[in-house]
């Protein structure tokens, strides 16, 4: 026994010391009315956990010191059971589990139901492997970047237009499914202002781990700007400017055929771009949307996430810069 | 004329001998050791596998296997663990023990048990065989609509793993039957149900699950092969299929699943705890009823799986509350096991403590399910690695440190040698720093929102020292397996084994090590649950000089599994042509069995 202690101990000791940190995705740290009411949930279950879990390793630990083979020991006592204890060690899980099955159900039904009040529908449709985030009620379409007004209700309608993806910020509350022909919905009030990591969570392919979004919770003026400049049209580039030949470039090459720019494109394959130049991130949440990673991501986009949908494109290096000024300017 | 009538039943009495005699064999003893040492090599592949997994996730945006590849690698890791290791490994042990526990000659279909065998090695082979043209399996072990559609795997990977499930289902469900017919029928004179060993017990809940719960699945399986092959439309929402569809038939078959891997391992815990404790069970009873109640509400609450799909309030609450009384029995049997160890005299030989491990780490795996039968918490936890955490406490802390546990303890019944008790305890040691390395960071992990089946991560997430600790621990778990497998070479010339090198109750132990071919000379009279410790049944010191008739092996059963596998690749093949000769081969050799002559 006194190898389990000498190896073990210090060895569990270094995994907690190396758990580190920061957690930017972690669900123990909430920040929302749904993502909170799960964690104390959580927090419940894990201390009864915690409790059995002693209880029973303690006694098993005891059993086997305390009974080890002695010589000389006297042959054990024959014993076949006892009723009693068998009573007693079915009552108590069965109790513990009641004191865990209360307040779960209570909370399946009050996460389950749309909150009383006025609610913003968003609505999350999951495409290999990408977001589509629209706004039904206020007529505004993007991609990968979901922008939310703290402190307001949001119901997520949450679907998908092939295979079975899974909607997850785990700061701001639990996962649910995205399946063709359906539509689940999740309710939260984030209740704090900064960025939250999403994450596809149900295996959907090639690259499920490059199915990333981000979530901007913003004061609710902010967000109402954010708002009012997607539902305008970009201010057009100057004539003969880089971004006013990036926009030749853009219409007369494959692009048109799978993005929507308002007034220039109409595609429905990938994400609309009528305002990716606010956008802060480039290939589903996993790169940042800088001139070099745009060129990069243009010049061959299946190098950099396997499995993606836009082929290589073949333009020069000064089309595809022409072609990154005309994409930053659509603010 | 008297030479030549002792000549006679000189011959039934041997079986052939060589390769052919391993190939014709209808010996449950030899089919079980076949069993086993595949499972062992699947083992190992499974094993690598997974030492790739963790190489790829040992840093961030490393670069050690493609993305496709990784999809293979956690796909085939979980199918092989799963299907291909652990389900025949427990195999190997029904086979080899249940009959000597049971006190019979053989099961009660040798020729269907060399079948069930042959189609199982068939199909391990089958969905491998992806590999070598480059289209492993690679749509997850739980092979999610519509995800594995033609239109979304429009390779040949997702049909090997159909047609590689296919075979493994036919050859699990003639095991089963072959297992609930040899128990309920071939007991011996005076063994009652209620003084059946624990593990024969075991065997016989572990059997009609699979019978119960392979049915749907096989459906399932087969809605997707047509929907791959003929165009039907089971699982494409678009065309008003249901994608949902595959998964309440996979988890209705998935979820019992877990407890035909972990059931087994329940009994033969059960058998050792005792035997070293030098105290019969606590609540024998007590235990096989328990055993009876998870196989029973095992088919109750597969839609746990399945609490992030949107199934409503209503749903979720009643699978919660079903999944939640699972843990009633299982913490029965947790109890009455340390019972069973209080006041005796406790001899920590391996065998034990994996046994004692088993119980250890098995509750750990049994307090994070608690944890996610409640749908709200589930919501944060599924599909992340605290579920991986989960399910490896349950099948490795488990299954796994049970399954050894079996296997050092029967070893010297099976080949006659002791596995080395030294080398055998820094396997146990190795395994359980190992596996406690492995996976429990991943729970942190998990609730620090790491999702599963991702080939990479970014760094700033917090993940990297957890997962860098976790590769780590997997290849603990790899000097552990050299351990064991050096100790399997090392066997060869280890101690010769007395009939009764433990001091067991129960009828294996009765006979000599190995067994002799016949097992029993004489089947022996039961008059109670622990025959050697109360019956005064004595162990043998050297085997009977019996004249026993032994059927003499059959080719059939290999022929009728050749034909099956001919099949499955002409299906792999796009060749009716194919497909049609294996079967029609499979028929003729199966009437060709049923004809065969009893004595040759």
């Amino acid at each position: 026994m006194r190898l389990t202690l000498r190896t073990v101990l210090p060895l569990a000791l270094l995994v907690m010391a190396s758990c580190g940190g920061p957690f930017p995705q972690s669900s123990l740290d909430p920040r929302s009315d749904f993502a909170s009411e799960i964690d104390s949930l959580f927090d419940g279950i894990m201390i009864l956990a915690t409790a059995v879990f002693i209880v029973v390793e303690v006694l098993l630990l005891v059993t086997i010191v305390r009974f080890r083979r002695r010589e000389g020991g006297p042959e054990p006592r024959r014993i076949f059971g006892h009723t009693g204890l068998e009573i007693a060690w079915t009552m108590a899980p069965a109790f513990v589990l009641v004191l865990i099955a209360v307040p779960t159900i209570r909370s399946v039904f009050r996460t389950a139901s749309r909150p009383a009040g006025d609610v913003l529908v968003v609505e999350a449709i999951g495409k290999q492997w990408w977001w589509e985030f629209r706004y039904p009620e206020l007529g505004v379409v993007t991609a990968n970047e979901l922008h939310l007004p703290v402190n307001q209700t949001v119901e997520v309608a949450i679907t998908s237009t092939d295979v079975i993806h899974s909607f997850w910020v785990p700061r701001l509350g639990g996962k649910r499914d995205a399946i063709g022909g359906r539509t689940n919905r999740i309710f939260f009030r984030p209740d704090s202002i900064g960025e939250y990591l999403g994450q596809c969570a149900e295996f959907c392919g090639v690259s499920h781990a490059n199915m990333r979004f981000r979530v901007y919770v913003d004061e609710p003026g902010a967000f109402d700007a954010w708002v009012a400049r997607q539902r305008d049209v970009p201010v057009e580039a100057d004539s003969g400017s880089l971004a006013a030949q990036g926009k030749t470039v853009y219409s007369t090459s494959a692009c048109i055929g799978c993005h929507t720019v308002e007034g220039v494109s109409a595609g429905a394959v990938g994400p609309n771009l009528t305002h990716f130049g606010g956008r802060r991130t480039i290939g589903s949440a996993v790169f940042d949307n800088s001139a070099e990673q745009l060129a990069a991501w243009i010049r061959n986009a299946p190098a950099m996430k396997p499995g993606v949908l836009m082929p290589p494109l073949e333009l020069a290096d000064d089309q595809i810069a022409a072609l990154v000024a005309y994409l930053h300017s659509l603010q | 004329m008297s030479t030549t009538a002792a000549a006679l039943p000189e011959q039934h009495a041997t079986p052939a001998q060589g390769i052919w005699g391993w190939i014709t064999t209808t010996d449950h003893k030899r089919i079980g050791v076949m069993y086993g040492s595949a499972a062992v090599l699947w083992f190992l592949v499974g094993g690598l596998e997974a030492l790739l997994i963790r190489l790829q996730l040992a840093r961030p945006g490393a670069e050690v296997v493609s993305a496709e590849l990784y999809n293979a690698l956690f796909t085939m890791h979980g199918t092989t663990m799963v299907f291909l290791f652990l389900m025949p490994l427990a195999a190997a042990f029904f086979n080899f023990i249940v009959p000597l526990q049971i006190g019979a000659r053989d099961v009660a279909f040798p020729r269907l048990n060399a079948f069930s065998f042959w189609v199982f090695l068939a199909g391990g082979l089958l969905m491998n065989g992806g590999f070598l043209v480059g289209a492993a399996p690679d749509a997850g072990w739980f092979g999610y609509a519509n995800l594995t559609s033609k239109q979304y795997s429009p390779g040949p990977a997702v049909d090997f793993w159909i047609v590689g499930l296919a075979l493994l289902g036919v050859s699990s469900i003639a095991a089963a039957l072959n297992f609930i017919i040899t128990i309920i029928n071939l007991r011996a004179p005076g063994m009652k149900l209620l003084r059946m060993p624990v593990f024969a017990w075991m065997t016989l809940v572990t059997a009609f699950l699979i019978v119960l719960a392979f049915p749907p699945f096989t459906i399932g399986v087969v809605y997707l092969l047509f929907d791959r092959f003929f165009g039907t439309q089971f699982y494409l929402p678009l065309a008003g299929g249901d994608p949902l569809l595959w998964q309440h038939l996979f988890w209705i078959f998935g979820h019992p699943e877990v407890y035909i891997l972990v059931l087994p391992t329940m009994g033969m815990v059960s058998e050792v705890l005792p035997v070293f404790s030098r105290k019969p069970l606590f609540g024998y009873a007590v235990i096989i009823y328990s055993g009876i109640m998870i196989g029973f509400l095992g088919f109750g609450v597969w839609s746990h799986h399945m609490f992030s799909v949107g199934l409503g309030p209503v749903a979720d609450s009643v699978f919660a509350a079903g999944t939640m009384l699972i843990a009633i029995p299982t913490g029965v049997k947790i109890f009455n096991w340390i019972a069973t160890m209080w006041g005796g005299q406790i001899r920590f030989t391996t065998a034990m403590l994996f046994a004692i491990g088993f119980i250890a780490m098995f509750v750990i795996g049994g307090l994070s399910g608690v944890m996610h039968s409640s749908p709200p918490a589930d919501l944060q936890q599924t599909d992340s690695y605290f579920v991986v955490a989960h399910f490896h406490y349950v099948l490795f802390g488990g299954a796994v440190l049970g399954i050894f546990s079996g296997l050092y303890y029967w070893w010297p019944k099976i080949f006659g040698r002791f596995l080395d008790e030294r080398i055998g305890k820094w396997h146990f040691w190795l395994f359980m720093i190992g596996l406690n390395l492995t996976f429990f960071p991943m729970h942190y992990l998990g609730l620090h929102g790491m999702p599963r089946r991702v080939y990479t991560y970014p760094e700033g997430l917090g993940f990297d020292r957890m997962n860098l600790i976790a590769t780590v621990g997997a290849f603990v778990l790899a000097l552990g397996t050299i351990a064991f497998l050096w100790n399997v070479v090392r066997s060869r010339r280890g101690a010769p084994a007395p009939a009764d090198p433990w001091g067991g109750a129960t009828l294996e132990w009765s006979i000599t090590s190995p067994p002799p071919v016949y097992n029993f000379a004489e089947l022996p009279r039961v008059e109670s649950r622990l025959p050697l410790w109360d019956d005064g049944v004595q162990p043998r010191t050297q085997p009977d000089h019996a004249d026993v008739h032994v059927p003499p092996g059959s080719f059939w059963p290999v022929l009728v599994a050749a034909g099956l596998f001919v099949a499955g690749a002409g299906a792999l093949l796009h060749s009716l042509i194919v497909v049609l000769g294996g079967l029609l081969f499979a028929v003729v050799s199966i009437y060709r069995w049923l004809f065969e002559p009893f004595e040759m």
